[in-house]
């Protein structure tokens, strides 16, 4: 049984520590509380140095200078606190580098409210209980063999064809059926290449629909996509040691997944609506009678500051569009300006829960949006941002890589599930 | 008198109230139609979504919480108090609520109220600590004189 080590403050008292047990025993782990004594309390929180005025986070650094001086043990850590506390969010942070900078266990931080459910915390259990169990095949760092791997995402399924550390193949087909859509990607990324399906010699899969297809496939490898994709981002960005941000605005939902070493070890994932998604910048390029791939370098050319776009509802959103349309405003102003709206509500939504640190790798479709890539720079102030090749297969080349590991092991997720 | 306390799970201060012959309002008693209620489910308090959510008659929305959580158990005990014993910079063994804010909060909700507030610095020597005992005891007799008074005038 794996044991995570709980390090948080408000659990009790938000009616969220059952949800957070739930979430644990699911992917088969343990939550455990550090045991510390009374009087090592402010022994621990002078030696650590940061002054906190409530005592439940005395408590948690006490529990966290237990972990790293190996007073008690654990195979990973979940460190939470209430959202919306300044003080809380310090330490919070403060205690994760504690732990990444003494001691070789993951981590995972979350804020929480008192409407987290524990399905909202089974990715993050999953991710923290993976990086425990698959920390070998985590630790590698290029592609062996011939592999395939498939990322079945809400909108799109990507597939990519690895052959000795080279991407050789890629297919992107719209999801509808699972099956038939993987099928198809695949089909795409085997083409001009010479090779069968047969010819391959393992198979990952990752993203929504990854366990159906993993099972009809007999891949080797099922994964959840976050630890998929950052290993997957910061493979193929060169930047596979060290701390790197990766952040994926999706069609329907937005990822931002901080990494240490390859390893994630923070993430946040969704937000409050559409008009933060590539969704939005897809129905913007229709109505500016554009096509996608046109969006990016359009809104370059153009001034946001020239077209009023900051509505956080796609509805209102297109409503605001249409209006700075009618008002005479330029089609470069409003592409700039509907980049400029998702990319400052991604930063206010989500960016800002989480610790950015450089270099941030953009990655997912709308990477490929030159200007919205530019308005996530202006916003973060002029941080190095790198989207790499092959950012819109980042999960697939990551199944692909991580599944080269495999070959000649008997692990099999196809039977798991 | 119903005499709060803070901290609100202060076994030391709730002794002194009930030899005083007052009744201590203490956060231990709230938790305990909690704790053994058969309906829920939700260890170590018994806490689930809905207190945070009835925390918000004393803490607005964009509190934390863990804030709204805790005042959903001292709110109520606040409410009822007629009189109050506050004692700051004691230290965990004493009684303590986790939440520097939870607190702040709870001690200005008792200094708002119209009720006799006794306020103290925890002891740090035997003379100081014989002094807090003195001062605790008249506040006391004082509250049952002032109730005795009431109780004339009716």
């Amino acid at each position: 049984m794996i044991k995570i080590a709980q390090l948080s403050c408000g659990t009790e008292y938000s009616g969220v520590q059952k949800e957070i047990e739930k979430a644990a025993e699911t992917f088969g782990a343990q939550m455990v509380m550090p045991d510390v004594n009374l009087d090592d309390i402010d022994e621990a929180y002078e030696k650590f140095g940061l002054s906190c005025a409530s005592s439940s986070l005395k408590l948690m650094i006490a529990r966290a200078m237990s972990l790293v001086e190996g007073k008690n043990e654990a195979d990973a850590v979940f460190i939470c606190t209430c959202f919306r506390c300044a003080e809380a969010a310090i330490a919070r942070n403060e205690v994760r580098r504690l732990i990444q900078n003494n001691t070789d266990l993951p981590v995972v931080t979350y804020s929480f409210t008192e409407k987290t459910k524990a399905s909202e915390l089974f990715i993050r259990m999953e991710a923290l209980t993976t990086v425990v169990a698959r920390k070998s095949i985590l630790a590698r760092e290029k592609q062996e063999g011939l592999t395939l791997g498939i990322d079945s995402g809400s909108t799109t399924t990507k597939v990519a064809l690895m052959e000795n550390n080279d991407v050789i193949g890629t297919g992107w087909v719209k999801t509808g059926d699972i099956l038939g859509c993987a099928n198809d990607a695949i089909q795409e990324a085997l083409e001009g290449t010479g090779y069968k399906l047969d010819d391959v010699d393992a198979i990952g899969t990752t993203g929504y629909g990854r366990i159906t297809i993993g099972k009809d496939m007999g891949a080797k490898l099922i994964q959840e996509e976050i630890s998929v994709n950052s290993k997957g981002a910061v493979y193929l960005a060169g930047a596979q040691k060290g701390e790197a941000t990766v952040l994926d605005i999706g069609g329907m939902d937005n990822k931002v997944i901080t990494v240490n070493n390859g390893i994630p070890d923070n993430f946040t994932m969704g937000g409050i609506c559409a008009g933060a998604s590539g969704r939005f910048l897809d129905m913007t390029s229709g109505r500016l009678g554009v096509d996608i791939t046109e969006l990016g370098p359009l809104a370059q050319q153009g001034n946001y500051r020239n077209a009023i776009l900051n509505s956080y509802c796609i509805v209102f959103g297109i409503q605001d569009l249409v209006t700075s349309l009618a008002g005479g405003a330029d089609k470069a102003d409003a592409a700039s300006a509907a980049c400029y709206s998702v990319a400052e509500q991604v930063y206010e939504q989500q960016l800002q829960e989480i610790d950015v640190r450089e270099p941030l790798i953009q990655v997912g479709g709308t990477s490929l949006i030159g200007g919205l890539v530019d308005a996530v720079q202006d916003i973060l102030g002029g941080i190095d941002i790198i989207v790499p090749e092959y950012s819109q297969y980042i999960g697939a080349v990551g199944a692909a890589m991580l599944v080269s590991g495999l070959i000649d092991s008997d692990i099999d997720d196809s039977k798991r599930f | 008198m119903k005499v709060a306390i803070f901290p609100p799970n202060s076994m030391i201060l709730a002794d002194m109230i009930v030899r005083s012959g007052h009744e201590p309002l203490v956060v231990q008693k709230e938790m305990q139609k909690k704790v053994t209620s058969p309906e829920l489910d939700a260890p170590p308090f018994n806490m689930t979504e809905e207190d945070p959510i009835n925390g918000l008659k004393y803490a607005a929305i964009e509190v934390p919480s863990g804030v709204r959580g805790r005042m959903s158990l001292f709110g109520p005990i606040i409410e009822e108090a007629e009189a109050a014993i506050i004692m700051s910079e004691a230290p965990y063994g004493f009684g303590c609520v986790g939440c520097a804010r939870s607190s702040e909060l709870t001690v200005f909700s008792l200094r708002r109220k119209q009720i006799p507030i006794l306020e103290l610095e925890y002891p740090t020597t035997r003379d100081d600590t014989i002094e807090m005992v003195h001062k605790i005891n008249t506040f006391l007799d004082t509250l049952e004189n002032n109730n005795q008074e009431d109780m004339a005038d009716d």
